[in-house]
């Protein structure tokens, strides 16, 4: 689904990340853990090319995203990209939030996207929210709308960029609850977070980088109890 | 001192005519200025050096010289050498000089305020507008400027406005606007204070009703939940 190849990324003079390889299957939920600063939310931009590749190679669903004739924005709509500050659009009310992509980018009719946009929001809850704007959610209910505005698109992986990290304490269940069971639909998950629970509990597999490598990856489980390298017990040691 | 308003009624074709040609002149300059300055703040925001430079350029220049400056080089010197030398045609009215000069120089100040107005918003918006595959041309004009559009309006009505007075200016090259019919009525009638007074009424009545459909807009773009 996804295979990444000796990812480099330069920020001026910075090398943010140093060399990533690695690959992500269909169905499989990866994630992503480490401190700040080692640029787990970079790789995962890269994925979408927010973020401009530096030199190596990401392959996303058949499409090599550094070949300058890879149709970008074909890519990012098979990719569903969640934000750490939501970044619903304001000035719309949550269903337009929803069916905004599929009606421009899809070409949808907008009955068919109202539709679909209402079955999501009951999917994550939120029926009853479709007409409000979205300074009137709480931000449990902000994140919710945002899973549901990207799996609109019907994305063939979801990437997460610490979905939680905004939220208050109380609100991060609602959210993990929404990803859960994305999971459990056998979506194709990459998910960088904080959230050492759900990593243990949902996750696949899971990767520990640091300073711009991937140093460590494995289940949830073995990564978790044995970790092998120096870098990843002390990480490890301070989040547990 | 008493004012002698019965030369402004026996003048009142002049005030007619210069309160509908300044009424055009805003209306234009507002309607070209805000296409030049949509294109010149885009340029600006473009990340494009060749874009960038000849907008940067365009701006110092209109913003950096005099507009009366402008309007006398415009209907004096650029538009005769267009028409007459390059054209071989009869040059345009003054009209349409004071049209060309206030529509260049408000896109200027224009451009300023939409490159602020979208500088001013969260760059996570492109990016979300982007990952759901929106092209950067829907991204702007879909999520983008819509958002800018809110804040720019308080800006945007105070340029109007300055606009609105600044077309005065087009006096100098015979323009038949409100100034001109002031200064005409009282140049021939010797009667000082009525039509200089009169003028400055319709000023003041076009800068009070501008404001106010400003005021209208922002209330207008502000969304339903804010209101309450």
């Amino acid at each position: 689904m996804i295979r990444v190849e000796n990812l480099q990324k330069k920020y001026g003079d910075h090398l943010v990340l140093k060399g990533i390889t690695t690959e992500i299957q269909e169905r499989e939920v990866v994630c992503v853990i480490g401190p700040s600063g080692s640029g787990k939310s970079t790789f995962l931009r890269c994925l979408n090319l927010l973020e401009t590749v530096t030199s190596g190679k990401v392959i996303v669903n058949g499409h090599d995203l550094t070949d300058p004739k890879t149709n970008l924005n074909q890519v990012r709509s098979e990719v569903g990209m969640v934000f750490q500050q939501f970044e619903l659009f304001p000035h719309k009310k949550v269903l337009d939030n929803i069916t905004l992509a599929p009606i421009h980018v899809r070409k949808m009719p907008k009955e068919t996207a109202e539709k679909k946009a209402l079955e999501l929001l009951r999917k994550v809850g939120l029926q009853d929210k479709a007409h409000a704007y979205p300074e009137q959610l709480s931000g449990g209910q902000k994140q919710r709308v945002a899973i549901a505005r990207a799996l609109a698109m019907e994305p063939k992986v979801m990437l997460f960029d610490e979905p939680t990290s905004a939220l208050d304490p109380e609100m991060v269940g609602e959210v993990l609850a929404v990803m859960r069971e994305l999971a459990n639909e056998g979506m194709t998950m990459v998910v960088v977070t904080h959230e050492m629970g759900f990593a243990r509990e949902v996750g696949d597999r899971v990767l520990f980088m640091d300073d711009g490598y991937i140093i460590e990856e494995g289940t949830p489980q073995a990564l978790f109890s044995s970790p092998q390298h120096e870098r990843t017990k002390a990480f490890l040691s301070k989040v547990l | 001192m008493s004012i002698d308003w019965s030369v402004v009624i026996e003048y009142k074709d002049y005030f007619v005519r210069g309160f509908i040609t300044t009424i055009e002149l805003t209306v234009v300059a507002i309607v070209f200025g805000l296409i030049i300055g949509l294109i010149l703040g885009l340029m600006q925001i473009s990340g494009k050096i060749y874009l960038k430079v000849p907008a940067r350029v365009y701006i110092d220049l209109f913003r950096g010289t005099p507009l009366l400056l402008q309007i006398l080089a415009i209907h004096f010197a650029v538009i005769p050498t267009i028409w007459e030398d390059i054209l071989q045609m009869t040059p345009p009215s003054a009209l349409f000089s004071g049209f060309v000069a206030l529509s260049l120089n408000a896109g200027a100040y224009i451009a300023e305020i939409f490159r602020g107005g979208i500088e001013s918003i969260d760059k996570g918006q492109m990016e979300a507008a982007r990952s759901l595959g929106m092209t950067y041309g829907q991204a702007m004009r879909l999520i983008v400027l819509p958002q800018a559009f809110k804040r720019m309006l308080p800006p945007l009505g105070n340029e109007f406005i300055a606009l609105l007075k600044d077309s005065s200016l087009v006096t100098v090259i015979a323009v038949n606007d409100i100034t001109y019919a002031a200064f005409t009525t009282a140049k021939s009638t010797l009667e000082r204070m009525g039509p200089y007074v009169t003028a400055g009424v319709m000023y003041l009545l076009l800068t009070l009703v501008l404001s106010r459909v400003v005021l209208y807009l922002e209330k207008r773009f502000t969304p339903q939940a804010r209101k309450k």
